[in-house]
């Protein structure tokens, strides 16, 4: 990629590496959506539709003259107060600082709002949209949980097209198989420069740390799979040139099935405490699909859909039927060549948490080495998961295993 | 100005002294044991074992191949009232499992440890398969790929999509009839051995369609004052035969029956139902109740009710394992869509605007003073989106809402003074607002 000239303000004379990133963080900490919004002002017509991690089809929604926006409720950058007040204590805390994102008009650039069927939560906080919001489209997509081409790939197919039809009601353009397959076209161009990334990450994690990765894809979440995919690829460029320097870390797969994100402190955390973060499933929802999407068929709503069929990824949202559990994720800490693999869960997410005892079951047949700690999006004190992944990563370079 | 007593110094309502047990009551209590029995000895038998879960449950094609049901969710309800839960939780705590996830998930998998002991006190066989409904709750889905770990056995999957809108689509029905067609039913033909005979289905779903008749009625005679039935703490004793192993059973239709009979009776005779402490006298209150009960505490519980002359006439608890009371019967004529369409629409795959709208309805239709909500924390499916439920319900209805948690099997969760203080206050709010109403 040929560097641009664009100046990033606040960051004169920074490296290309550094202003990429650094936009990337201005984009990912705009709670009011600017981005959103200049997005639409340049699209007259255009909708806004947001969306609850972690995976929605997105070609989908571009196809249509829709920008596809994740919402990862507020982080640690808004004060709950009416969120509170619709949630019961052990309720998991992304459903409260959305409400209060909701209600406080962060959200209303947005057209509608897309509730994937990703856990109980979720799907009742979208049950909670359409009351507090009867004005504005909202819908629940339910993924199929049958992956069978002929039954969760039909149902699924006739889902994507129940929304298709319903957001052309509101604005959208008609559905047309070419600009799907265009969109298709542009998701994996930034599949295939976020897997770029990725390989630059497990071969000098210390070049690109993780913290820096989910800032670049955090971002995208608000952006066009195309003008993301540009910037990925103008990082990759740009950060080789970067100097940098190996640390004596020890390698970590995290895992965290993460809907509700960490606060990008806890991340940092974790590289500070020893331990070079080598594969994650932070921002799973644009690495949900693991293989390029087909652009060619004359039926690319179908593909779309089968995409999600054939080469989704295993979560803790996804039913894992025939596999054995704990099984990609052995493969992930192989192919990374990890040391060990840290949990990481939300509080009170139920997907996470019932999943983690299989994959720590898997991960202590096959001797790999794991802890697991808690977290909240709003986590504010890191000092106790700093001694925890210390010595977990000290213990590992000493012993090769936990002791 | 109205005279009537401070609600504080309100005696409780005095209960007629116990009188014999309903006659059905000692039916269930028989075909309960009866299935245990038949449980004990499958494997001897050579009977094939399907783990399957209450919402959503296919018991007419298990009956149709004779295949015997164990359903986890009553093994751990049934742990929960005989003290049992707490240390088969504390088993699956030290396991690994989160302290923040389902407890009824957590009860099993202790009970599995602790030897399988089910509610009667003998081995639970274990499963042949694993049929996961996922209907109206996700955790079913990673408790059953536990489970799988567990006894290493085969599953299959029947995923039931959700009802955002309270609508079934054709497309939806359509997913589920062809998934019960291809899959779930070739891979119970395979455990039993024998091809499936539609004749044989039709029959059980006619029992079924009987049994959904009277229990119908059952739920309507609460709209007699006084009601004859209490329609949670009695209920969920109602709700267990057709919730569970005997839907599509002549067992079940004779158990309806009978109940239907005995609530009749009741009506007759002007009085209420039964209570821990024998029969309920005046009723003071008449609530609507959404959210499971707490089970370790469960009599503590239902009196602190039924002392202060609380009656629920509806609960949403005992539509979770079928919707009968807005029209829904299973059709023979129809075998796999009118499964398709039973498990489509069980309560907690409702949308929270549709599960809204059956409450007001009921509240309206059932002339309920009052609206409670018992929340439980191991429920998320019921659970999240519960507080804003009662702020619409007292919006539309401007019947006073009441909000209590515990849960379901965990007792460190059930605060009985805690429960009792807002229960009491609750009823206080009720009488104001009636005090205001006639003043």
């Amino acid at each position: 990629m040929a560097e641009t000239t664009t100046q990033t303000p606040g960051l004169p004379g920074a490296d290309r590496a550094s202003q990429i990133l650094h936009q990337a963080r201005t984009v990912m900490d705009d709670l009011h959506l600017g981005p959103v919004q200049r997005w639409k002002a340049a699209h007259p017509g255009g909708l806004a539709i947001g969306y609850m991690p972690i995976y929605v089809p997105r070609p989908l929604f571009e196809a249509i003259g829709c920008l596809p926006v994740t919402i990862f409720g507020g982080g640690d950058q808004v004060d709950i107060i009416r969120g509170d007040s619709y949630f019961q204590s052990y309720i998991c805390h992304i459903p409260r600082s959305t409400i209060e994102l909701g209600l406080n008009g962060h959200l209303n650039c947005l057209d509608g709002m897309v509730f994937p069927s990703l856990c109980d939560v979720i799907r009742n906080l979208g049950g909670m949209w359409k009351m507090l919001f009867p004005d504005r489209w909202s819908s629940y997509l339910d993924l199929p949980q049958n992956f069978a081409l002929h039954l969760g790939g039909k149902f699924y197919a006739q889902e994507l097209k129940r929304i298709a039809r319903e957001l052309h009601e509101r604005g959208a353009k008609a559905y047309d198989p070419e600009a799907l397959r265009e969109a298709i076209r542009h998701e994996n161009r930034r599949r295939l420069a976020i897997n770029v990334l990725d390989n630059l990450r497990r071969t000098e994690p210390w070049r690109l740390p993780t913290s820096d990765m989910y800032v670049l894809l955090r971002a995208g979440g608000l952006m066009p799979a195309l003008e993301h995919a540009q910037m990925l690829e103008e990082f990759a460029d740009a950060v080789r040139a970067r100097p940098a320097r190996p640390f004596d870390n020890v390698r970590v797969v995290l895992v965290g099935a993460f809907c509700e994100q960490p606060p990008l402190d806890l991340i940092r955390t974790l590289e500070k405490s020893g331990c070079d973060i080598v594969d994650d499933d932070l921002q799973l929802g644009l690495r949900y699909i693991e293989s390029a999407i087909d652009d060619t068929t004359s039926d690319p709503l179908e593909a779309l859909a089968n995409s999600f069929i054939q080469y989704g990824a295993a979560t803790a949202s996804r039913y894992i039927g025939t596999a054995e559990k704990g099984a990609a994720l052995l493969e992930k800490v192989q192919a990374t060549k990890a040391d060990g693999v840290v949990f990481a869960a939300a509080s009170f997410c139920d997907p996470a948490l019932l999943d983690q005892p299989m994959l720590e079951a898997a991960l202590e047949r096959n001797g790999v080495p794991f802890t697991a700690f808690k977290f909240s999006e709003n986590t504010g004190q890191f000092q106790v998961i700093r001694e925890q992944a210390g010595a977990f990563s000290d213990s590992v370079k000493l012993w090769g295993t936990v002791q | 100005m109205s005279t009537a007593l401070p609600v504080r110094n309100r005696p409780p309502v005095s209960l007629r002294p116990a009188t014999a047990k309903d006659s059905s009551q000692d039916r269930q209590k028989q075909m309960i044991a009866d299935h245990y029995e038949k449980l004990a000895h499958a494997k001897e038998n050579g009977q094939k074992v399907v783990y399957t879960f209450v919402p959503g449950n296919l018991t007419e094609l298990l009956q149709a191949l004779d295949l015997l049901p164990v359903l986890p969710e009553i093994n751990a309800l049934q742990s929960g009232m005989r003290q049992k839960s707490a240390g088969y939780i504390a088993e699956a705590e030290k396991a690994g499992h989160s302290e923040d996830v389902c407890t009824y998930v957590k009860c099993d998998i202790g009970m599995l440890k602790s030897g399988n002991f089910g509610p009667t006190g003998t081995k639970l066989p274990e499963p042949d398969l694993l049929l996961l409904s996922y209907t109206g709750c996700f955790t079913f889905l990673k408790w059953f790929e536990l489970l799988r770990e567990e006894y290493k056995c085969p599953v299959v999957m029947l995923h039931v999509p959700y009802q955002p809108d309270g609508v079934i689509s054709p497309e939806m029905r359509e997913y589920v009839v062809n998934q019960l067609r291809d899959e779930v039913i070739p891979a119970l033909e395979r455990l039993s051995g024998k091809k499936l005979d539609m004749d044989k289905l039709k029959y059980h779903l006619d029992l079924s369609r009987q049994a959904e008749d009277d229990l119908v009625k059952v739920w309507e005679s609460a709209k007699h004052k006084p009601s004859p039935i209490d329609g949670y703490f009695g209920g969920v004793y109602y709700i267990g035969p057709i919730f569970t192993s005997f839907r599509g059973s002549q067992d079940a239709v004779d158990y309806y029956r009978e109940l239907r009979g005995e609530c009749e009776a009741r009506i007759l005779r002007n009085e209420g139902p039964q209570t821990p402490d024998g029969l309920m006298g005046e009723q003071r209150y008449r609530l609507v109740v959404e959210g499971p009960p707490n089970w370790t505490s469960f009599p503590d519980f239902w009196r602190m009710f039924a002392k202060e002359g609380a009656v629920v006439v509806a609960s949403t608890y005992t539509r979770v394992g079928g919707l009968y009371d807005t029209g829904f019967r299973h059709d023979s004529s129809q075998p796999l869509e009118t499964m398709a369409n039973y498990c489509l629409g069980c309560y907690t795959n409702l949308g929270l605007p549709t599960r809204v709208d059956l409450l007001e309805r009921y509240i309206r239709e059932y002339e309920a003073d009052g609206f409670l909500i018992n929340s439980v924390k191991s429920c998320n499916s019921f659970s999240a989106g519960q507080l804003l439920m009662l702020r619409q319900l007292e919006q539309r209805t401007g019947v006073p809402g009441g909000f209590i948690e515990s849960d379901l099997v965990d007792p460190r969760y059930f605060s009985k003074a805690n429960i009792e203080n807002r229960l009491q206050s609750y009823f206080q709010m009720i009488d104001a607002r009636r005090l205001r109403v006639s003043a």
